[in-house]
């Protein structure tokens, strides 16, 4: 397993052995808060029962709040500010009801200890979460589709990287330069116009193709995989796409928001290769999404628009 | 052209589009001779189908005749009168040749829109939101017609429109669900909702060979052409429990299987129609299941539950224990229109049914609002809208 699991594992036992502490206690203060008054030494325990409640329910809820996300380091933090509520609130009580000073002493240094180990839970978890944010994630997308043509028949139409931007929303041109090299040109909404070269870097025929893509923006490892689907039922074809976000944190925040439309848009060009491969054309919708009214346009090149088919 | 529109939660009108053109080479032009309003419709009128959008052209039930053809499409030629089914299928892809066509897996262009909602998506079909494709439906003077080489039947010039406008969906539809009922000789079939679609199914069970079909509703005008002209046994469910007069007719059994021909507006009295009104109200519940909870209630004993009434979303109270500890059978589906068109061509050809006897009301298509409003009203004791473009 990796490393940095591991050191998430053993900061979540931590806070989830803290958070039990949390309900244990929290519960002696909503059930018996004179006892509880009592154990931390506090001469006259009358008249603050409902304060010691109220930290009772405040312990209880914390727990609860770390047991339901034990990786979330603020309701660690939210401890060691509850932890300082109960110093001070203990101290209050000492001067204005007086204390045994044994148990108080105990009691204080119990709460001391507590505090440090919440301390020491929620900067681990905060530096943990930190570490992670920092690293950039790569980014994979896996999208399957099952076509009703025999295996070499789909592979050839992939293969001939000119048939793609047929069903390929958006890939305006695809020049290919040599057998493994080729030069992709994609127009996005607004006009702006993204490019990159893909390298074949691994190709079995009717099984599998493997690129790289390079480019300013884009980058990735893409892979098609071409199976027999079992029962004669066509071909399955499994696209991979992993790419590493470009331009630190703020690019890896941007490709995290991307990714859920790019994964959609790798959906709806394996669909539209089916399509295309079993009936012979992309089927036109009259209301694309929700961009129109479902009724016949005057200028049918505006559904074509819509729709993002043009031949 | 004129086509009726759908501007809002219960108004339609019928308004000037643009005329349609062939988008894709297996697309045809139908100009509409005869197409009618389906109970399913008022689904959209009345609000419950998400994904509707302001203009909307609707209409899934139509006929007429071929003026123009895309280059892909080589069985129909200008001038051929056809009769055109609500699904829209590839005839292609795997379930179009398992002969499940309303789940065409090709035919939904907004099929991601339908896959958030449902898992995976069906069909695209005509005038049914856009999670259903966004096509521009029939109730209008003309269409374009997807995969027309697939969906369009041919109609021998001696049966008149009337006869075979509804293969277009609730002939089929109420074939459907009694054909799920695996009628047995002796059967008993409950059918809940005495509209077209019930009709038909009642219809139809009886041809499948049921010994006796029992109708549940409670507008008296529907119960009376079930009972005159499709046979059927009839319960009002405002004057008679269910529940005791079924247990009667079936010698405390219950009927061998029960089709829920309602769908999601279903009416019931008392606690439990008052139970889903709220709950829909207050957008806790999508649809309202009064029907179909009493139909898997009601159902005997390893007996079969055929569901052709229309659902959208979510359900509560779901009687599953019922279906769990009686071995019951749940049957449903949007119809395969295609698998069933020729078939029942040709018994309409034979004369066993004429599928015309639902018809109550002609209207031309100009007056679609009006035809849309009586229907949701039930005025002037309509069960079926015919509209002439």
């Amino acid at each position: 397993m990796h490393q940095r699991e591991l050191e998430w594992i053993s900061a979540e036992r931590a806070a989830t052995a803290l958070a039990w502490f949390s309900i244990g206690l929290g519960a002696a203060e909503l059930i018996a808060p004179r006892a509880v008054a009592r154990l931390a030494g506090i001469r006259e325990p009358r008249g603050i029962s409902g304060a010691i409640r109220a930290l009772g329910a405040r312990e209880l809820a914390n727990g609860a709040a770390i047991l339901a996300n034990p990786r979330q380091p603020a309701w660690l933090w939210s401890r060691v500010a509850g932890d300082g509520l109960d110093l001070w609130m203990m101290q209050r009580a000492r001067q204005r009801r007086g204390v045994k000073d044994a148990r108080f002493k105990a009691a204080s240094a119990a709460v001391m200890a507590v505090t440090a180990a919440d301390l020491m839970v929620a900067q681990r978890l905060t530096t943990l979460e930190r570490q992670q944010s920092a690293a950039p994630p790569r980014l994979e997308i896996v999208r399957a589709v099952t076509i009703n043509r025999a295996n070499h028949e789909v592979y050839r139409f992939w293969r001939e990287f000119t048939n793609l931007p047929r069903v390929m929303r958006g890939i305006e041109a695809i020049d290919v330069i040599d057998d493994r090299h080729s030069h992709w040109r994609l127009r996005v909404p607004g006009g702006v116009r993204v490019e990159w070269d893909a390298e074949i870097v691994d190709e079995r025929e009717n099984e599998r193709i493997t690129w790289r893509a390079e480019g300013p923006v884009v980058a990735h490892m893409g892979s098609v995989m071409f199976t027999p689907a079992p029962g004669a039922r066509g071909t399955q074809v499994v696209a991979r796409f992993e790419y590493e976000p470009r331009g630190g944190p703020l690019g890896s925040n941007i490709a995290w928001l991307m990714d859920g439309l790019f994964e959609d848009q790798v959906q709806e060009d394996l669909r539209r290769c089916k399509q295309f491969l079993e009936t012979g054309e992309i089927p036109l919708s009259d209301g694309p999404g929700l961009l129109r009214p479902a009724q016949p346009a005057t200028d049918p090149a505006e559904i074509r628009d819509y729709s993002g088919v043009h031949r | 052209m004129k086509a009726t529109c759908w501007l809002g939660t219960q108004h339609v009108e019928v308004r000037d589009v643009p005329d349609p053109t062939i988008l894709n080479p297996r697309d045809a032009i139908i100009r509409v001779t005869r197409t009618a309003i389906c109970g399913s419709d008022l689904h959209l009128y009345n609000g419950f189908i998400p994904t509707m959008r302001r203009g909307d052209v609707l209409g899934h039930e139509f006929m007429g005749e071929v003026v123009e053809l895309g280059t892909g499409v080589k069985n129909l030629a200008i001038g051929d009168r056809v009769v055109v089914p609500f699904p829209i299928a590839c005839g292609h892809c795997l379930q179009c040749e398992r002969e499940m066509y309303s789940l065409c897996e090709n035919s939904n262009p907004n099929a991601w829109v339908a896959e958030k909602l449902w898992g995976y998506s069906p069909c695209g079909i005509f005038g049914y939101s856009h999670m259903l494709g966004g096509f521009a439906g029939g109730q209008a003077q003309y269409v374009r017609v997807p995969f027309a080489d697939v969906g369009p039947i041919k109609i021998p010039d001696h049966l008149g429109d009337e006869q075979v406008l509804f293969l277009s969906d609730i002939f089929p539809t109420g074939y459907m669900a009694a054909e799920a009922c695996n009628i047995q000789p002796g059967d008993i079939v409950a059918v809940w909702g005495c509209g077209p679609v019930g009709q038909f199914a009642i219809k139809s069970a009886y041809m499948l060979g049921a010994e006796q079909v029992i109708a549940i509703d409670r507008f008296e005008y529907r119960m009376r052409i079930a009972r005159e002209r499709a046979g059927a046994t009839t319960i009002n469910y405002e004057n008679m429990d269910v529940h005791d007069a079924l247990v009667e007719m079936t010698g405390g059994r219950g009927p061998d299987a029960c089709i829920d021909a309602v769908g999601l507006e279903g009416h019931a009295p008392g606690v439990a129609g008052a139970y889903d009104r709220v709950k829909t109200a207050m957008m806790l519940e999508t649809d309202r299941t009064p029907a179909l909870r009493q139909a898997i209630l009601e159902c005997r004993s390893g007996g079969t539950v055929s569901v052709a009434g229309v659902y959208g979303g979510f359900i509560d109270k779901f009687p599953m224990g019922a279906v769990v500890n009686r071995s019951l059978t749940i049957k449903s589906g949007q119809t395969h229109v295609q698998r069933y068109t020729r078939p029942l061509l040709e018994r309409i050809g034979r004369g066993e049914i004429d599928p015309s006897f639902v018809i109550t009301h002609r209207l031309p298509l100009d007056e679609a609002a009006q035809g849309y409003s009586m229907f949701a009203e039930k005025r002037d004791d309509c069960l079926k809208v015919v509209l002439a473009a």
